[in-house]
């Protein structure tokens, strides 16, 4: 009977072994928002996103030395579609996967010959916010096959590695907790999807590495930098667990 | 279970921690503050009738940094009768001046919306300047939730 | 320094119609530290105002106490078609502007 029991577990195992279970049903980050956050994400003149939304469009037409980003790729509304939601994604410049950070910086400064964007500007926000609205309401699709699976391997070992003086791991809330309060708060799934987001608690928007690294910071554990390769795999691992979600950035978030 | 037990000590921790953080605020931001003078400043001496204001603002508030509030004052809003000023006053902020709006009959209404800030739960406090040298005061209470994981330091 | 404004596409002459404006700034207190211990110096937007037709149909004094990224709502009569502009100030003298067309049917 046992060793029946233990057969049908392994039969239904799935085929990968490697892939750890993701939260059923998946739940967008927006669901855990109060009434108003949620209404106000939703609206395209009060989140405060659509000023960055704003920011990055005139970005993307402004000329720098004769060149700019529509020059290029044209209507955003047209090239950038679906393009946010398939970041982070094996680029074979660089021979490694890449966040969609470094892919406008990557335009920015090889195609415009304009000065780099720093992290967490508000040119850089701006110009995410303005990309990855341009996927609103499409399925989170990234790819982790060929060159890319080593980073989602990196990524899910991450995700899983208690760390920090509170000694958690991303799923000790996001898969073991959501759902549950922690003082006022819901925890959510740690999906995604709504990046990047204006932030009450930052009074700002930032991306979602700055959520990550809040997160590495809450557990008292040394926070990597922007851009580093372990944010990029973290946000690898989340991107394919919300794989299939629809995308609902720019966000509103606590 | 385990974790659950563990969740909850660190629900502990990071509420024991919080207080600390909370307490290194500048003690103004703590206290509730008289705010008689300022609203006498506004009505010069004149009495204030009490109420005749709608104050929407969320009953718990999740967030501090920007709490969605409304106010509507009733008023036919014509030449000779109309509301001219509102004046939004938070009791507990360290500036307790959250703004003051002008209007007139131009306005056809007595109503307008914005997003607040407020240091902890109090009691929002509206005086609204009436045609005629007259006043309405109102309050309303609203609690304000903090946060439940400790974010300083993310950007730099 | 950006913002935004949004009136209803056409509105009805003698009617109060609703104008929505936002403005990016950060709002800073002067309360807040940064990371290394350092006050952020008080930065805020000290007054808005609305002209319509005219004549100023609306104004604001603001405080800190007063959300980021200001956000207001307010109503004004519809007399005729034309522009309705917006601008504010901060306590450093910068300033911004935007405006938008009302059709009054």
């Amino acid at each position: 009977m046992r060793l029946a029991i233990v057969l049908l577990a392994a039969l239904a195992a799935p085929v990968l072994a490697d892939e750890p279970a993701r939260p059923v049903p998946a739940r967008n980050g927006s669901a855990f928002l109060s009434a108003d956050l949620r209404a106000l994400q939703t609206d395209d003149f009060a989140n405060p996103m659509a000023l960055w939304v704003r920011r990055g469009k005139d970005y993307w037409s402004r000329p720098y030395q004769g060149r700019s980003c529509a020059g290029c790729h044209g209507e955003a509304s047209a090239s950038m579609k679906g393009v946010a939601a398939r970041y982070p994604k094996y680029d074979a410049g660089a021979d490694e996967v890449i966040d969609l950070a470094r892919r406008i910086n990557g335009c920015v400064v090889g195609g415009l010959g304009a000065p780099k964007l720093a992290a967490e500007s508000d040119d850089l926000l701006g110009l995410e916010a303005y990309i990855a609205k341009q996927s609103r309401g499409l399925p989170m699709s990234v790819s982790i096959d060929g060159p890319a699976h080593a980073t989602w391997e990196k990524g899910r070992d991450l995700y899983f590695t208690r760390i920090g003086q509170l000694d958690l791991a991303c799923t000790s809330c996001h898969d073991a907790s959501w759902g549950k309060t922690l003082l006022a708060e819901t925890i959510s799934q740690g999906q995604p999807t709504g990046w990047p987001a204006y932030r009450f608690e930052w009074q700002r928007p930032g991306s979602l590495q700055r959520r990550l690294r809040a997160c590495f910071n809450g557990v008292r554990a040394a926070m990597p930098p922007f851009g580093s390769p372990d944010l990029v795999a973290l946000e690898l691992y989340l991107a394919w667990r919300a794989q299939g979600l629809p995308m609902e950035a720019p966000g509103v978030r606590r | 279970m385990a974790l659950d037990a563990a969740m909850k000590r660190r629900a502990f921790i990071a509420l024991a921690v919080g207080g600390a953080a909370a307490a290194a605020l500048p003690a103004s931001a703590q206290e509730v503050q008289d705010i008689r003078p300022l609203v006498e400043a506004i009505t010069k001496g004149a009495a204030p009738e009490e109420g005749g204001i709608e104050i929407s603002l969320p009953p718990i508030a999740e967030n501090g940094h920007s709490v969605p509030f409304t106010v509507k004052v009733p008023s036919p809003m014509s030449e000779t009768d109309h509301v001219s000023a509102i004046h939004v006053i938070a009791e507990r902020n360290p500036r307790p001046a959250v703004a003051t709006f002008h209007l007139g009959p131009w306005s056809g209404r007595a109503e307008l919306s914005t997003r607040i800030r407020l240091a902890g739960t109090q009691k929002v406090t509206v005086v609204a300047a009436l045609s005629g040298n007259r006043f309405r005061i109102a309050r309303k209470e609203v609690v304000v939730e903090s946060a439940a994981c400790l974010d300083e330091g993310s950007l730099t | 320094m950006l913002g935004r404004i949004q009136v209803p596409p056409e509105v009805k002459r003698g009617q109060p119609f609703p104008v929505r404006v936002i403005v990016q700034h950060p709002m800073e207190t002067g309360f807040r530290r940064d990371y290394n211990g350092k006050v952020i110096p008080l930065n805020i937007v000290e007054r808005l105002a609305c002209r319509y037709g005219g004549r100023e149909v609306f104004r604001v004094e603001l405080g800190s106490g007063i959300a980021a990224n200001p956000y207001f709502v307010f109503p004004v009569v519809a007399t005729a078609s034309g522009e309705i502009v917006v601008e504010w100030r901060d306590d450093r003298g910068q300033s911004g502007r935007v405006s938008a067309l009302v059709k009054v049917a």
